[in-house]
């Protein structure tokens, strides 16, 4: 390490006075609202607490979430499964194939679903028309079943990448000495590579349920009035009614949520090992 | 042909384009010790796959006790396994990892335990049980990696260089304790190796390998004594190569005319006369005598000391020859009053035919 | 998975399933680009010819050239200020001691863990009280701000991989700090560097959240102006608009792509050897550097 890196320590400032300044400072305002306004003391929590509708909103948001996660758990096992065992040009296909949403607008996204989704989109024109298994178009948007679908397509890249990740750092040695031991592939699978894949599938995991709390876009677009999340709750206070102490203690409760599930889950994974 | 243990019967295996395994032939017996020994990428460890069935041969056939195991996936045959990284599964305990295989074979949990204990004790490790495989040493864990494979008493244990990743005291404890496991549990052990000195503390017998080929198959003195191509002379042990041109042969012996002058060896097949051939002195088995010309009995290669080597218990000489060659001349270092010789002495090396061997002149490199 | 005996049905099983899974992945993209080309005079699927109406509307629209010139106008400073300040935030934490480097790296990527909604809202209440709601400078400064985590990450990232000794070498053979520091660290990280200013860039051009919260009518970047149709009545214009918010990305990540392959190769055969890691396995995983980095929550 260097022993005369101080003037270089200065580097740093700019880019904390503009985090400081934009952000820091903002969010502790906002922050500091649940309790300022509109008068001094904790009613904004009270008034969230006993409002079922409020309630409900927060109790949809962890459903949805955690929905969200089992979905893209599902999926994207077997697809970074797939990739972390490919060769190299398919993995590097792969890769390429996950990060294009990755790196692509979710509203532009959430609007192609919207396309597919609607009554006379593609995927109801399919059912109907051309494959005729139902008679009736089926309501995918609009509901429950769209906000899932367009979560699980936005966030499934935050399962799949760092899953993809570990999967790779699990020596193959590991696989073949289980076999050479006697292990016939469901156990080989079941006892050794699945316990050694868990970490990832726990960050991945927690990725996703953690930006899902916090989505805006997609479930405003595809959404139901019963599927109203929490971001919705907060767009709602502030350019509806002005409340900004009730925006405040949502804000809190999601940014408290976000926390804990982190640190909650950073600690189990330490504990483990 | 024996039936042996197992027997590999001109197997081969291709990559794309790569022959990682040339037509490998060799019949193992019960109980034997052999070691396959070769540089890096000269296809043992390949060969040690196809055995245990974690990969396909492309051709030839596999067979363990007189039955083809080719279509046998490797979970069901029954070999014991131990690999260069050990491959412990890092979310299981000692026990655990060692109660594996027994688990798969659905044995009752006091059955198991006892085994492990057993196996434990065996390797010398009985208080590890709790432990976890990133708490142990290295040698720690290569002994559990060895409890593990021979937990489930197999007939046949592969090891792919196992001792790789430990320093040298404690590679030479581990070599030894290996070879006391094997003589107690009578097990078959094919032992992959690119060290010779571990090869040849540790085998009954040793396969040399050369880019995929199994270039020679015998104990270890038929392969010090007797090598029968030039890899295998240069490979096992240290060696003086002189190219000559056969002169004659008869009875197992043969001339050659070399830049030195005429220099005889053994020779285990007829050579033509004229033909190119090799002839190979071991270091240890020339003499030195002070001295500038050939006596007429024995031969001899004329020289000058350029370099010796002090090693302790030998005296490594390098010396000049007049046809322009190096020569390696290894002496013991017999006592405070022993001759010896310095930088600069004309000398003159000798050995007698029955030290030397006459091998073919293949062209091609041997070795890496 | 256990070597070379095919299980014969799961490979195959497995295959389709992720098949499956990469057309759930790219699908709705590609039909947004078909729709984009649709000759007919409202959305529907499969179109039944196509046509550059659409496109051609964009280019005669004035509404949606302003918008585009506005998103342009804001991408540029902010992405470059990010890159800039976010370079030297991660050349000061990753060289110099600096006394509560943790909390002050915390701080600095917080913008990138805290729900976005948060964020915007925050914005709105603050930039409003300092007049900057509804302005393009106010746009700038938020982009900005939510971009520079990103950067730092990537460039902290790569200079983790370049051996520090390789300044102090180039001290012992006369540079001063400064040159050596730009002589031979900077063109290192440079594919890293370039990496966080392509990401930003993109960053900037799709933000919506935030901007929904920070723009006005005048000043209105093309995302919130998608928004505002798409909630209304929905016309392929927004799928041409799509479109080209789809390519621009692409071709973001393919640049990026390219950038990321010139990142390994050099630090590779600089003989300086993996610095961190104990020794792993035969495949050390990919780097998954930028590309993995969460883009908080829209």
């Amino acid at each position: 390490m260097n022993d005369r890196g101080d003037a270089r320590a200065w580097l740093v400032v700019p880019a904390i006075l503009i985090v400081g300044v934009l952000f820091a400072y903002p969010v502790s305002w906002l922050l500091a609202r649940s309790v300022t306004e509109p008068v001094v003391g904790p009613q904004n929590f009270k008034q969230l607490i006993e409002t079922p509708v409020y309630l409900k909103a927060l109790w949809n948001t962890i459903l949805i979430s955690g929905s969200v996660t089992l979905v893209c758990v599902l999926l994207g096992y077997p697809l970074a499964y797939t990739m972390a065992h490919a060769g190299e040009r398919l993995r590097r296909l792969l890769i390429f194939v996950v990060l294009i949403p990755f790196w692509s607008s979710i509203l532009v996204r959430t609007f192609a679903w919207m396309v597919l989704l609607q009554q006379k989109g593609l995927i109801n024109k399919t059912l109907t028309d051309y494959l005729g298994l139902i008679d009736q178009p089926l309501t995918l948007i609009y509901n429950r079943t769209g906000v899932l679908i367009g979560m699980s397509h936005v966030l499934l890249p935050f399962m799949v990448l760092p899953l993809y990740s570990v999967l790779t750092r699990i020596e193959p040695s590991l696989t073949q000495a289980a076999a050479s031991l006697g292990a016939p592939p469901h156990r080989n699978f079941l006892r050794i590579y699945l316990p050694l894949s868990l970490p990832g599938l726990v960050a991945g995991g927690v990725l996703v349920f953690v930006i899902g709390l916090g989505y805006y876009i997609t479930p405003a677009l595809l959404g139901g009035p019963g599927d109203t999340m929490i971001a919705q709750l907060i767009e709602m206070q502030i350019a509806d009614f002005g409340n900004w102490g009730l925006a405040g203690a949502l804000a809190v409760i999601l940014l408290l949520g976000t926390t804990t599930t982190f640190v909650f889950v950073s600690r189990s994974l330490i504990g483990v090992r | 042909m024996t039936k042996g243990l197992l027997q590999l019967d001109n197997v081969s295996k291709v990559f794309d384009t790569v022959t990682a395994v040339d037509r490998i032939s060799f019949t193992l017996a019960e109980g034997e010790f052999l070691s396959l020994l070769g540089p890096s990428g000269s296809g043992k460890t390949t060969t040690l796959q196809m055995i245990a069935g974690l990969t396909h041969p492309s051709s030839g056939a596999i067979l363990l006790g007189g039955r083809p195991i080719g279509p046998l996936p490797p979970y069901k045959r029954d070999i014991g396994m131990v690999f260069q990284n050990y491959a412990l599964f890092p979310h299981l305990t000692v026990a655990r990892n060692i109660a594996f295989p027994l688990e798969m074979r659905r044995m009752r949990r006091t059955e198991i335990a006892r085994r492990v204990a057993a196996v434990l004790k065996l390797v010398d490790l009985p208080q590890f049980e709790a432990r976890y495989p990133q708490q142990l040493s290295g040698g720690q864990q290569q002994r559990v990696a060895l409890a593990r494979a021979i937990v489930f008493e197999p007939k046949l244990l592969l090891m792919d260089e196992p001792l790789g990743a430990l320093d040298k005291k404690l590679r030479e404890q581990m070599q030894l304790e290996i070879k006391h496991l094997h003589k107690r549990l009578g097990v078959s052990i094919i032992y992959v190796t690119h060290d010779q000195d571990e090869a040849l503390v540790m085998s009954d017998r040793i396969g040399v390998f050369n880019q995929g080929r199994l270039e020679q198959i015998g104990t270890v003195e038929q392969l010090y004594e007797q090598p029968t191509t030039r890899f295998v002379a240069e490979f096992v042990g240290e060696t003086n190569v002189i190219r000559g041109e056969v002169r004659h042969g008869a009875n197992g012996c043969c001339t050659l005319e070399t830049a030195e002058g005429p220099l005889r060896g053994r020779a285990h097949h007829a050579f033509t006369i004229g033909s190119a051939a090799l002839i190979s002195v071991r270091p240890e088995r020339l003499r030195l005598e002070a001295g500038h010309a050939l006596r007429s009995d024995g031969d001899g290669i004329p020289g000058h000391i350029c370099e010796v080597i002090y090693m302790g218990r030998l005296r490594k000489y390098v010396l000049d020859t007049q046809g322009g060659q190096k020569l390696i001349v290894a002496r013991q270092v017999a006592g405070a009053e022993a001759k010896s010789f310095a930088v600069g002495d004309a000398v003159i090396a000798t050995f007698v035919p029955e030290d030397a061997v006459v091998l073919q002149d293949r062209h091609e490199q041997g070795g890496d | 998975m256990t070597g070379a005996y095919p299980e014969r049905l799961w490979p195959s099983l497995r295959a389709a399933f992720c098949l499956a899974v990469i057309v759930f992945l790219v699908s709705p993209m590609v039909i947004v680009a078909i729709v984009s080309f649709s000759s007919a005079p409202f959305l529907t699927f499969p179109p039944p010819g196509l046509s550059l109406q659409w496109y051609r509307k964009l280019a005669s629209s004035s509404v949606w050239l302003d918008a585009i010139a506005t998103s342009a106008t804001i991408m540029v400073p902010s992405a470059t200020v990010a890159t800039a300040a976010g370079t030297a935030a991660a050349v000061g934490l990753a060289r110099a001691r600096i006394p509560g480097a943790g909390l002050i790296a915390s701080l600095i990527m917080a913008p990138m863990i805290v729900p976005v909604i948060i964020t915007a809202a925050a914005m709105l209440g603050v930039f409003r009280a300092w007049g900057l709601q509804g302005t393009r400078a106010g746009l700038i400064l938020a982009h900005t701000t939510l971009a520079i985590p990103y950067v730092v990450f990537t460039v902290l990232a790569a200079l983790r991989l370049v051996d520090d000794r390789l300044e102090s070498a180039a001290l012992t053979l006369g540079a001063t700090r400064w040159r050596a520091f730009w002589r031979v660290t900077f063109p290192l990280i440079l594919p890293a560097v370039l990496s966080g200013l392509l990401f930003a860039m993109v960053i900037s051009f799709d933000e919506l959240v935030v901007s929904i919260f920070l723009s006005s009518p005048t000043v209105r970047p093309v995302t919130v102006q998608m928004w505002s149709d798409v909630r209304g009545d929905v016309d392929p214009t927004i799928a041409a608009i799509g479109t080209l918010l789809l390519a621009f990305s692409v071709c973001a990540l393919l640049l990026e792509t390219a950038l990321n392959r010139q990142r390994t190769r050099p630090l590779e055969t600089a003989g300086t050897g993996p610095k961190t890691g104990p020794r792993t396995g035969p495949r050390t995983g990919p780097r998954t550097g930028p590309r993995t980095v969460p883009r908080a929550a829209r």
